[in-house]
């Protein structure tokens, strides 16, 4: 890495504060609040999507570089993975004699 | 926990081995000092960043823990040779099936194939080094900190003892309450981390470094069951990250993501663990099938019959992989529908590795075939991994898997498929790339002796198996009654693993024998190889090509040397960019894997303390300025001359 600096690095910054942020409202939802089961979920599910954007933008630089097409491979390969583990765990586990406990 | 119970005591062989490891030590620091060796070792291996080095240490630290692991093993066929034996007890045996097990797969298979992986693909894309030639040393490093600290467990507060897949409930806390599990956690989790910084740094490095013209369908065999390696490891290895971290919170902070009571659901830990698990069976054999590839042309001396069909196979596989992971507990009490559909994906995944083998077939036909070691172990890789496949095929159909699970019959089969599919692998890598690690071949007399001895013991250890196990003999059994009748079968099965051990010997007898007697004379293309990194020196300058080649076809040095386009024009050379050696992944290694110890322990204090110096090495390194430096042409020349005689 050179020496020259491209001026202080404020989208990391206020990525890094957004990202604690929204970590320590997920926390808050769940232990501090009166909401049901099924409502926690889907807030901090929300959430968990607003902070995998902003990974996208302030840390992984999606809108730099010349790798369009390998990008939105990339973006796709992961999405499809992230469909298999959680609807494929909620799958596995909630059908069968695994949900009668 | 008191101190009488911090070092592990009570027991002979451990005492003994206890005393052997401080002798050891004692004796390596006596040595390296008085050979004046401690500074050389240093700046030439602690702080490198050299792929081929890093390559080395990798395979290094790999051949020491098949030893460790190895000698776990020969212990359990010892106790189970005859029926109700007491060399071991029911406790210590659970510990030696668990640590063997978690050795074998992580610090034995791992190493050895990613070791591989660093010495050959920068050369085989005409690379001067990785992408991120700093992070590589980090992961090794990193690596070693957690496999030392997997094996501390031995002589320091207890081994882990719930097996390799650490099942919850029994690896819970509340029925296995010793230190051994926390090892577990954290020893893998440590580990873990060098792996996925492996993964993104060989991506990146196939994706943006090839030489120029190296489009992707022009990319050698290997390096293309690499790259999709390292892309499942990026999808596969967050998920053990986030399982062990639940386990760790769970033992130590008394979370529970996994315990029966307060919600928790011990079954989660097992989809998890499978869900990198079952992955992870593909990452150690994926690279292990390219480099039958490159050994099977280069002997057959034709090139790789169906190679874009070995790419989409191992592409599918890749795919495939992540959807299979329910076939390792149907028994669970899954839903008809779901172990249906697992079933089904289970059984596709047989479709790509069947195109494959033909595909390895067909290049042998009309070849050839040169029987070297390498490919020998190549050849017999073929008949004994079909056997394994074809066991899986009956493992996962669900119904008949009610029968065969946790069987014996298992472990025959996953042994049938992980000793053909990753050893025999790398067995076949070590003989056919050391001359371009050492500069020297390794003895082929004494290495048939190893392919010999190691097959045939390979088959007399784990076919009896097979036959104890649908005979109902469980595993992780640690001993069983006459009346079974299975002590002759085992019997014969300890046997084998003494004569696989005497395989073993002969490789690291070959090794000594061939670093002593061994000719230095072997040229740069011993076996008259078809990818790049024949084109350069035996061993790899550090600089790996003194011009970086340019590629029109696959296979393209073969077609160089066919046309006589291999010499090196003095015009052409100008000088070479490389990084600097670095401290920093040596002592943040070190920092992790003292954070790991002390927390292992539950001593928090300690372990803040030292994750500050994580922090403190982290922030040091974002101030190292070092652009590395450049190797004049002079020196470049002399190199060059000194293998190639005159340049052009």
């Amino acid at each position: 890495m050179s020496a020259k600096s491209h001026g202080f690095p404020w989208n990391l910054l206020v990525g890094y504060i957004l990202s604690i942020v929204l970590t320590l409202l997920a926390v808050f939802i769940a232990f501090n609040t009166d909401f049901s089961n099924n409502i926690i979920i889907w807030v901090i599910g929300i959430l968990a999507l607003f902070q995998a954007i902003i990974q996208l933008f302030m840390f992984m630089h999606v809108t730099e570089g010349k790798e369009g097409i390998i990008n939105v491979i990339n973006m796709v390969n992961s999405l499809i993975l992230a469909l298999i583990i959680i609807f494929g765990s909620i799958w596995v586990l909630t059908s069968g004699h695994a949900s009668m406990h | 926990m008191s101190w009488d119970e911090f070092f592990v005591t009570g027991d002979p062989l451990i005492l003994a081995s206890q005393i052997g490891i401080g002798l050891t030590m004692v004796g390596l620091i006596a040595l390296i000092t008085y050979l004046k060796r401690w500074k050389w070792l240093w700046s030439e291996w602690f702080t490198t960043v050299d792929h081929k080095k890093i390559g080395i240490m990798y395979v290094l630290a790999g051949v020491l823990m098949f030893f460790r692991g190895g000698v776990d093993g020969l212990l359990m066929k010892a106790q189970t040779s005859r029926p109700e034996l007491d060399i071991l007890d029911a406790q210590h045996y659970d510990e030696i099936f668990t640590t063997h097990g978690v050795i074998m797969i992580l610090f034995m298979a791992m190493p050895l194939l990613i070791g591989i992986m660093n010495v050959v693909i920068p050369l085989q894309i005409g690379a001067r080094d990785v992408a991120f030639p700093k992070l590589n040393a980090f992961s090794f490093w990193i690596f070693f900190a957690g496999a030392m600290l997997f094996n501390l467990s031995f002589v320091i507060g207890g081994s882990p003892d719930a097996g390799w897949t650490s099942y919850f409930p029994l690896a819970g806390k509340e029925f296995t309450p010793g230190v051994g599990n926390n090892y577990y956690a954290l020893s893998l989790q440590i580990a873990g981390i060098g792996t996925l910084a492996t993964g993104i740094n060989f991506v990146v490095t196939i994706i943006k470094m090839r030489a120029p013209g190296m489009s992707w369908m022009k990319l050698p065999i290997f390096t293309w069951s690499a790259f999709i390696t390292n892309i499942i490891i990026v999808a596969a290895f967050p998920i053990l990250t986030v399982a062990l971290l639940f386990m760790t919170l769970d033992r130590l902070f008394g979370t529970h993501f996994f315990t029966v009571a307060a919600g928790g659901d011990p079954m989660l830990w097992l989809n998890l663990f499978w869900l990198w698990g079952h992955p992870e069976v593909y990452i150690v054999v994926l690279p292990a099938f390219g480099m039958f590839s490159e050994v099977i042309a280069t002997f057959a001396r034709k090139n790789l019959y169906g190679y874009k069909s070995m790419v989409y196979a191992i592409a599918g596989i890749a795919f495939l992989s992540m959807l299979v992971w329910v076939h390792h507990f149907y028994t669970m009490g899954n839903s008809a529908a779901v172990n249906s559909i697992f079933s089904l994906t289970t059984m596709m995944i047989a479709i790509p590795t069947g195109v494959k083998i033909f595909n390895w077939l067909f290049t042998l036909r009309k070849g050839r075939i040169q029987f070297t070691t390498s490919m020998l172990w190549s050849l017999a890789f073929i008949p004994c991994f079909t056997i394994g496949g074809v066991t899986g095929v009956m493992l996962a159909m669900a119904a008949a898997d009610y029968q065969y699970h946790n069987t014996m019959f298992l472990v025959a089969h996953f042994h049938y498929v992980l000793i053909p599919g990753v050893v025999f692998a790398v067995f076949a890598a070590l003989y056919y790339w050391w001359p371009k690690m050492f500069g020297f071949k390794l003895n082929e007399k004494i290495g048939k002796w190893h392919f010999w001895l190691f097959v045939i013991g390979f088959n007399l250890t784990f076919m009896p198996m097979f036959f104890v196990g649908l005979d109902g003999m469980s595993r992780r059994m640690y001993t069983y009654a006459e009346s079974t009748g299975w002590g002759a079968w085992l019997g014969f099965s300890a046997i084998g693993s003494l004569v696989m051990a005497a395989g073993f010997a002969a490789l690291c007898y070959n090794i000594y024998w061939s670093f002593r007697y061994a000719s230095r004379d072997v040229g740069n293309d011993p076996w008259n190889a078809r990818t790049l990194e024949w084109s350069t020196a035996s061993p790899a300058p550090h600089y790996n090509f003194a011009v970086v080649p340019e590629v029109e076809t696959l296979d393209d040095f073969w077609y160089k040397k066919k046309k006589g386009e291999t010499g090196l024009k003095k015009a052409d050379l100008k000088p070479v960019h490389m990084p600097s050696n670095s401290w920093t992944p040596i002592v943040l290694a070190g920092a992790f894997g003292l954070v790991g110890f002390f927390l292992v322990f539950e001593w928090i204090p300690l372990a803040i303390i030292a994750a500050v110096g994580i922090v403190i090495g982290l922030v040091a390194n974002t101030f190292d300025y070092d652009d590395g430096y450049h190797i004049p042409v002079d020196e470049l020349e002399e190199e060059e001359r000194e293998w190639r005689g005159d340049l052009e």
